[in-house]
């Protein structure tokens, strides 16, 4: 089987604090560090074994800067067959146009399967996957958290709200969009992503793509970028962790769930 | 003609989601204020009759009723709502940011050419166009988005995102949609739905909670939290990266994807508070949050929170409890 996967890198923004740059619709990047985006991780993950186990092949795709191979450079050392990279030319794109590039360049591929991550870390937009499949006419399943391979077709989870789970089979060719626990993604080591430097990465521009970067104009537009709006918030409870403990058994007692 | 937002409902194994009143909710809101209709559309099988429960919470349902619409299909809803769009033309679509709404909204934006902002947690119509909100990079910051100018917009809502009580007391008119044509071969067929919630414990009727996150690190740390839920009458729950990582099962999971708990206290260790979580604690009246990062968003909803490495305060609680 053939698999398509798409990356995306992301910053990573725990115990940073988030700085909004003076334009106010982006935030200061330069100092943060970069990770592949969970999901995307369990895709990778899931296209790799699909390879494995069918012996097929991995064609890993992302939309970015030469910044972004490093996830690319990641998808190779894992088991990726080809690396391929569209260059976002400083453009900031929207899901809507990140989907237009993807579908221009997988037209062109041979595949049987097309895995995205089901949302994205940092914006959070959870789209790109089904607008990805409806450019290429693709049947597609989105928050998917189990894929078995039958004939031409896939038996496949999609995971829904409280515990509740939907079984059904889709047709091959066809677009899934993957949920974190699928699989438990492989180690990647540092010597194995220094190896794989050396595999071909492919970059395509825009206008190899014939597309007109005047012509991607965004369905959605960031405005303004701001802070969440103070709330009460959590009394913080001050001082050296056995007086922070203390304070915690005297609200635990006051509740009645410690004696 | 007067001008409609749609909604479209969402419903499983024949119960309306509370999140289609969370749609009706916000149409209504917008509506009163920009003088449009709220119009609900419902798809629904043969045998069921929800338009009933939509009563008083908009002006108009559309229903279409028929074999094959007992259950979501992406292929067979696009469709009809696609139809549904073309006759009516309203100002703007309402979607849930559900599994099934992530399905739905952003491949019907592409084959109908409007323009989509998802996941929004509040909507309002400025000079005619709607500026929606958007909780980005784990609930840090908020961003505030427009559409490119468009006939329709459309717009996935953040399941919690609205209160909902009552309904608004509204004449509700129920029309039947005749003369649309149903898909009958799908790519995509359902087969059933199973319950993976069950376990050798229930933490949704547990008074007092310990919960844990990605904070923790690593497996082997899980012994320690253990101890302290053992010494201290507490059950252990978690957010789903320690179910994903086969920490512990699914059962122990809090959250959209998880489990509804009501605990007197809920301490959690070491998790960021994203709203699939959240969502999950609502019932929960005291929350004792304990994370390294004192912009990490439980802090918004905790009632008491402490900026620290969790095993010292799970060390210190350890030593000051004794024994
Ligand atoms: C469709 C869908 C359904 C989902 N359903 C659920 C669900 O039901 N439940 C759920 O939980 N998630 C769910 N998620 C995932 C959710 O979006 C988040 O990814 C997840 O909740 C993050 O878990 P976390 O807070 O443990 O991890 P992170 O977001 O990684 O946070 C870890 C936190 O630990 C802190 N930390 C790190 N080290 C320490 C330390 N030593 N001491 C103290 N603090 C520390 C960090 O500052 C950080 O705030 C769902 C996602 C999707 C797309």
């Amino acid at each position: 089987m053939d698999v398509v996967v798409c990356l995306r890198r992301v910053p990573f923004t725990q115990e940073v604090d988030l700085e909004i740059d003076k334009g106010q619709r982006q935030i200061l990047a330069e100092n943060l560090a970069f990770v592949l985006n969970d999901w995307d991780n369990y895709a990778l993950e899931e296209a790799i074994s699909l390879k494995e186990r069918t012996k097929g092949t991995v064609t890993a795709i992302t939309v970015g800067t030469e910044e972004d191979e490093e996830v690319l450079r990641r998808a190779l050392a894992m088991g990726a067959d080809t690396a391929i990279r569209i260059d976002s030319e400083g453009l900031t794109l929207d899901p809507r146009n990140i989907a237009r590039l993807l579908a221009r360049v997988i037209r062109g591929l041979r595949f049987h399967l097309i895995l995205t991550g089901a949302q994205s870390d940092d914006l959070n937009e959870g789209c790109v996957g089904a607008m990805l499949a409806e450019e290429l006419g693709l049947p597609h399943a989105s928050v998917v958290n189990k894929i078995e391979l039958g004939e031409d077709v896939l038996e496949i989870k999609v995971e829904l709200e409280g515990g509740i789970e939907e079984i059904s089979t889709i047709k091959l060719p066809c677009l899934l969009t993957i949920q974190t626990g699928i699989n438990e993604p492989r180690y990647v080591s540092v010597m194995g992503i220094r190896k794989a430097a050396k595999k071909e990465l492919k970059v395509v521009t825009i206008e190899e793509l014939s597309l007109d970067k005047e012509a991607l104009v965004p369905d959605v537009y960031v405005e303004r970028l701001f802070y969440p709006p103070e709330t009460g918030g959590a009394e913080i409870l001050e001082g050296d962790p056995h007086i922070v403990a203390e304070k915690i058994l005297r609200i635990l007692r006051e509740r009645g769930v410690i004696s | 003609m007067k001008g409609t937002i749609l909604t479209i409902a969402e419903h499983r194994q024949n119960s309306l989601r509370e999140v289609t009143f969370e749609l009706l909710a916000l149409a209504h809101e917008l509506g009163k204020a920009q003088g449009l209709e709220s119009v609900c559309l419902l798809l629904e099988g043969e045998e069921q009759s929800l338009e009933g429960e939509l009563k008083g919470w908009c002006e108009r349902v559309l229903v279409l009723k028929a074999k094959g619409l007992e259950v979501f299909n992406q292929e067979i809803w696009q469709a009809v709502i696609l139809k549904v769009m073309g006759d009516r033309r309203p100002f703007m679509v309402l979607f849930s940011h559900t599994p099934w709404g992530m399905d739905l909204a952003p491949s019907l934006s592409v084959s109908s050419g409007y323009p989509l902002a998802t996941d929004c947690v509040s909507v309002v119509i400025r000079d005619g166009t709607p500026l929606a909100t958007r909780q980005i990079y784990g609930g840090k910051l908020f961003a505030e988005v427009s559409l490119r100018p468009s006939g329709t917009y459309l717009i996935s809502l953040r399941p919690g995102s609205m209160r909902v009580e009552n309904p608004f007391g509204l004449v509700t008119q129920i029309e039947s949609l005749m003369g649309i044509e149903i898909p009958q071969k799908t790519k995509k067929v359902f087969k059933e739905f199973v319950d993976t919630g069950a376990g050798e414990i229930d933490i949704s009727q547990a008074p007092f909670l310990i919960s844990i996150g990605r904070g923790i690190g690593e497996r082997e740390k899980l012994e320690e939290i253990k101890e302290l839920a053992e010494r201290m009458g507490a059950l252990i729950s978690c957010s789903r990266p320690i179910v994903d990582k086969n920490w512990l099962p699914k059962y122990h999971q809090v959250g959209t994807s998880g489990k509804t708990v009501k605990p007197k206290v809920y301490m959690a260790l070491g998790i960021s508070g994203a709203f699939q979580h959240v969502a999950g604690i609502k019932g929960s009246p005291t929350v004792i949050a304990v994370n390294k990062d004192k912009k990490a968003p439980i802090f918004r909803v905790a009632q008491y929170g402490v900026v620290e490495d969790l095993f010292k305060i799970v060390g210190a609680l350890k030593e000051t409890l004794g024994g």
